[in-house]
């Protein structure tokens, strides 16, 4: 029995079998010693939300990961006959005839009542989308040099000053789709890592207020307590401007990181607590305690295993408040400031009425922040009805 | 029997539950009478349907389930006397006239003597509830007809627990004031679904007691459900057996336990745990488990289990009732004489 | 009940105490302190400060002194109700802050009743109406309600209503009432307005709202009490009302408290995108400008706003579920 299954001694019930499991083959005695895991992962591919809930976070990852290759453009060069163009659709057929994919020219005119520029497809010049095609030099990671990106027009065309904007322009020039994709690996990543310290944090303090309760748990809830009862928003703004403005870049985003996390891990200390104090009185534990098992062994080995799920499943909802956060925070001109790009940073281009009612493609980023907060809500949700096997 | 004995009179009901996994046939054909102040006893095991019965008869059969056939026939007396059949079955579930009914004429105490009441309201509150829907009396009446029941229910200081709220009483309390609850409207007919399941022994015996002595000073019937044949002795007149939704056997309760005619009957009897000077004597059990819901077996629904399967007829074919000597009735192929003198001389005796 | 509330209050204090650290330590933590951002900025408009001035003002914020000093003599003047100046405005903070808290009370007042009036019907009938179409749908756009960051929304919708009727939905009057005394046609431009900052901050609420009710219906609706509520003829409607959701508001009702502070944190974010005369816009422009005395003060009264209606819903609890009561009993 690996680690993390379920520790001998706790109810065992007999547990409905997924006909499927059956009629291939495996055998029937399997069922009975099926891991914590394998009976989560049942449960949870039942639950189609959070399915479509992890692909798609899968997706954003992915998009995040090798977003230098995917943009087709460097998210910071701007080209200033290009500011606020729409997204140019992607063609295949051109008079009803198959051209594989292309894009119309651009037809640059100024209105003349208004003095703006306004752009329209110039169907008599069509330039096709190449894939794996030369562009701006980037340094993958910041290791592997390259210029070759996954799609984007052909090298000579781009000489000449044309470019492919999928999700259009900023006031700019520069190419919100590129942007986006920078921006993921910013804005997911600080799901990520605010997450972790939470979780640090969280089960450190979870951890001493459940096991040893007394004193140090009534500080600590009096603590949690306190946190949960102030609005977040005014405390974050408030501590994030206190940030020196010298600061990196770096230096920020890890302080912003910071910030999320110290506010955001109540939520999860509150969850270990309560597993802690519930599990405390489980008869494995106090057999494993007759049995002279230390402290240590009790907590890591017989204690943590039984519910490293429901933690997983609160650690998953946590990670879109820290999006939220972030996204939030940067939004208001008090996160992440540019150069560094992240969704909220792409959003404060927004912030005004007149600049979204001229080039409401700048709502874009937010769309991708819903989708990652609802996907992160539907998997937490699924892994939160899968982590107790037992229930009903 | 004469006519105006009967209280409420059972015809063919039959009440389904269509899920998605297939329609169960929770109440399939059940048949049986309850006479005025008297106690008949519904045994079985769980999920044969004897709660689900209960519930049809007050019309709050819990969703998806549905009275789908039968005729329950209720004879309610009316002010100046006179006795005037209602069929329950066609009444509309939650109209008015089932709800004029509920908690007035006909009553049910229920097996969590816990949770039965709601905590947030005072056991007073809930106990002055039904007479406040069903009489015309002001709340200061209802309240002095509540304590006057809680007293007779043998509650302590009624006027304090009129008070208290549930949480505050313990469980043999509790399920009193539960009795209470249901008797305050002086109801004709108190349906009991394991009153006393859920109380230690010592607690059983005492609300048995009272349930009886309630019966001789108040003349209700009661319809006693249980699977303890035990409290089946203590309290029963009459008993029928229920088997997956049918009734296997109706008897009266001298007969059933001297005379038990349905191999499931004669099994359940043989599973009690008696005192026996034979150590190491192993207790009967009945082979196999209630079958799934989904899929009742073809013929006698018991073959599976039965000691006395006879094949290719209790697989095949499913036993009518068969009336025996003294009202007592049997759905068992075994007093067929036709099929039986072809298989076996005599019937499995206990 | 008493010694409940005495309790809960008594609660309350640490809670305070660490709120006004957090306040302070916004002060402080910005590099250079306070008194050298004012002179930068008088000195900017060209004005210089005199030896005594700048004396005067480092004895008003007890510059020279160390730092719990400098809390005390802050904290004291914040209960006796001074709360500094505001270099920004250059008028005393007090002013400023009183000018918007009111309203900023009065919206978060306004959701909370809104998603009140909303979830509580709704999370009833998706629970009695289980896996019908409606629950489903109610279901659905729960789920949308809580991912969609209220800021978001009001960023959308303040577009939309833009681009299609050419309205801006932002603010809570016409620029012609801005510093006007309140008079009727004010009030009653606020009144139209209103509904605007009120169902965007309510949405997310609203929508985590359903979900709680509905959940906890459901837990209670099979419970033994009810189907002994119904055998005893109360109908349908009443049975449900009076037994099962009276249990289930209690953690509802608890969940109130959890809100507000997520509910204060929305009305000074969506206050900002639709620029509401709350405290939301001023406190940003505070912490941009570094007028660290406003913002610490704002921050500070958004936080009392918030335990103070922690500790209502407390209260209600109490009256909802009398359990509770009864457990204070047992443990005190």
């Amino acid at each position: 029995m690996s680690l993390l299954s379920r520790p001998a001694g706790n109810k065992k019930v007999p547990i409905p079998v997924p006909e499927e499991k059956l009629k291939e083959g495996t055998p029937k005695e399997q069922v009975f010693v099926a891991s914590q895991w394998q009976l989560m992962w049942w449960r949870f591919r039942k639950h189609h939300l959070a399915i479509l809930g992890t692909s798609l976070i899968a997706v954003f990852y992915l998009l995040a990961i090798f977003c230098e290759f995917l943009s087709p453009y460097d998210p910071n060069a701007f080209e200033r006959r290009y500011t606020f163009v729409p997204p140019q659709a992607i063609h295949f057929f051109h008079e009803g005839v198959w051209e594989g994919p292309f894009i119309y020219g651009l037809e640059r005119a100024r209105d003349p009542e208004t003095y703006l520029i306004t752009y329209q497809p110039d169907t008599e010049v069509r330039y096709p989308v190449e894939f794996f095609v030369q562009g701006d030099s980037y340094k993958m990671w910041g290791l592997l040099e390259s210029s070759r990106h996954l799609f984007g027009l052909s090298s000579d065309v781009n000489a000449r000053g044309l470019r492919i904007y999928l999700l259009g322009t900023d006031r700019l020039g520069r190419d919100m789709f590129s942007r986006v994709l920078y921006g993921a690996r910013i804005s997911l990543s600080i799901g990520l890592i605010g997450v972790f310290l939470s979780f640090v944090i969280g089960i450190f303090m979870g951890g001493i207020s459940g096991y040893f309760g007394g004193m140090p748990d009534l500080i600590i809830q009096r603590i949690i307590e306190f946190l949960r009862s102030i609005p977040t928003i005014p405390l974050w703004m408030g501590l994030s401007a206190a940030l020196p403005r010298d600061w990196s870049s770096l230096q920020r985003y890890f302080a912003i990181v910071l910030l999320l996390s110290l506010i955001g891990w109540t939520g999860l200390a509150r969850v270990v607590r309560g597993r802690f104090l519930a599990v405390r009185e489980e008869d494995y534990v106090t057999a494993a305690l007759l049995q002279n098992a230390s402290e240590a062994r009790i907590i890591l080995r017989h204690m943590l295993p039984s519910f490293f799920s429901y933690i997983i499943a609160s650690l998953t909802l946590a990670i879109p408040g820290m999006i939220l956060g972030e996204t939030s925070l940067s939004f208001l001109g008090l996160g992440l400031r540019p150069p560094i790009i992240s969704w909220g940073v792409l959003l404060q281009e927004a912030q005004n009425l007149q600049t979204v009612a001229l080039a409401p493609w700048l709502l874009i980023p937010a769309i991708f922040v819903v989708i990652a907060i609802l996907s992160f809500n539907f998997m937490g949700d699924g892994l939160r009805d899968a982590a107790d096997p037992y229930k009903r | 029997m004469a006519n105006d004995e009967i209280l409420l009179d059972v015809k063919g009901l039959k009440t389904q539950f269509a899920l998605e996994e297939g329609t169960v046939r929770a109440v399939d054909g059940v048949d049986f009478t309850v006479k005025r102040g008297k106690t008949l006893c519904v045994v079985g095991e769980s999920g044969c349907g004897k709660s689900v019965t209960a519930r049809a008869i007050l019309g709050i059969v819990p969703s998806p389930g549905k009275v789908v056939d039968g005729q329950m026939l209720f004879y309610k007396e009316d002010e100046n006397g006179s006795v005037r059949p209602i069929d329950l079955a066609t009444l509309r579930p939650n109209g008015q006239e089932i709800r004029s009914i509920r908690g007035a004429e006909i009553s049910m105490v229920f097996q969590e003597p816990m949770t039965s009441f709601s905590p947030v309201y005072k056991i007073g509150h809930q106990i002055r509830e039904p007479i406040l829907i069903h009489q015309q009396v002001s709340k200061a009446e209802a309240r002095e007809i509540a304590i006057d029941m809680l007293r007779r229910c043998g509650l302590p200081r009624p006027e304090r627990v009129f008070d208290q709220y549930p949480w505050e009483l313990s469980g043999g309390m509790r399920q009193r004031a539960m009795i209470a609850r249901a008797l305050v409207c002086r109801p004709s007919l108190l349906i009991a679904d394991e009153p006393t399941t859920a109380l230690d022994v010592t607690t059983e015996t005492q609300i048995l007691e009272l349930m009886k002595e309630l019966q001789d000073e108040l003349g209700m019937a009661i319809l006693f459900i249980t699977h303890d044949l035990g409290v089946v002795a203590e309290v029963a007149e009459e008993v029928i057996v229920m088997y997956l939704g049918k009734v296997v056997e109706r008897a009266d309760v001298i007969s059933l336990f001297y005379e038990a005619k349905h191999p499931y009957t004669q099994a359940l009897l043989r599973s009690i745990p008696t005192i026996s000077k034979e150590r190491r004597h192993r207790l009967d059990t009945i082979e196999g488990m209630v079958p799934d819901p989904y899929n009742v077996p073809s013929g006698c629904p018991f073959h599976p289990r039965c000691p006395a399967f006879m094949p290719g007829i209790c697989d095949v074919i499913e036993p009518p009732i068969y009336a025996l000597e003294k009202g007592h009735l049997a759905r068992c192929h075994l007093y067929n004489e036709e099929l039986v003198g072809n298989v076996m001389d005599e019937p499995a005796s206990s | 009940m008493a010694r409940y509330i005495v309790q809960r209050l008594l609660y309350a204090i640490p809670t305070l105490i660490m709120i006004s650290l957090v306040s302070f330590a916004i002060i402080e933590l910005p590099p250079g302190d306070y008194l050298s951002s004012y002179i930068a900025k008088l000195e900017q408009q060209g004005s210089r400060v005199s030896q005594s001035e700048l004396e005067a003002l480092q004895q008003r914020y007890g510059l020279n002194q160390p730092v719990y000093v400098r809390y005390w003599k802050w904290i004291s003047n914040f209960v006796r109700g001074d709360m500094g100046m505001s270099f920004e405005w250059n008028r005393p903070v007090k002013d400023l802050v009183m000018e918007r808290i009111g309203l900023t009370a009065l919206i978060s007042l306004l959701s909370t009743l809104f998603i009140w009036a909303v979830a509580l019907p709704i999370g009833i009938y998706s629970a009695t109406h289980q896996y019908s179409l409606s629950d489903y749908l109610f279901t659905f756009i729960g789920f949308l309600g809580v991912g969609i960051p209220d800021f978001l929304l009001a960023l959308v919708i303040l577009w939309w209503a833009w681009s299609t009727f050419g309205v801006n939905l932002g603010g809570l009057y016409g620029p012609e009432f801005i510093g006007e005394p309140w008079t009727w046609p004010k009030v009653m431009e606020v009144v139209k307005r209103i509904w605007v900052p009120m169902v965007i901050i309510g949405t997310a609420g609203t929508a985590g709202m359903i979900r709680t009710m509905r959940a906890n219906l459901l837990d209670e609706l099979p419970q033994p009490y009810v189907e002994s509520a119904r055998a005893s003829g109360l109908s349908e409607t009443e049975t449900v009302l009076k037994y099962p959701v009276r249990i289930a508001l209690s953690p509802f009702v608890s969940t109130v408290g959890w809100m507000l502070p997520g509910l204060i944190s929305g009305t000074t974010i969506v206050a900002i995108v639709l620029s509401l005369p709350t405290t939301g816009p001023l406190l940003l422009k505070a912490l941009l400008s570094q007028d660290m005395y406003l913002a610490a003060s704002f921050i500070m009264l958004l936080s009392i706003l918030t335990v103070i209606g922690t500790l209502v819903s407390d209260i209600l609890l109490v009256l909802v579920d009398p359990r509770i009561r009864f457990d204070d009993v047992q443990a005190g």
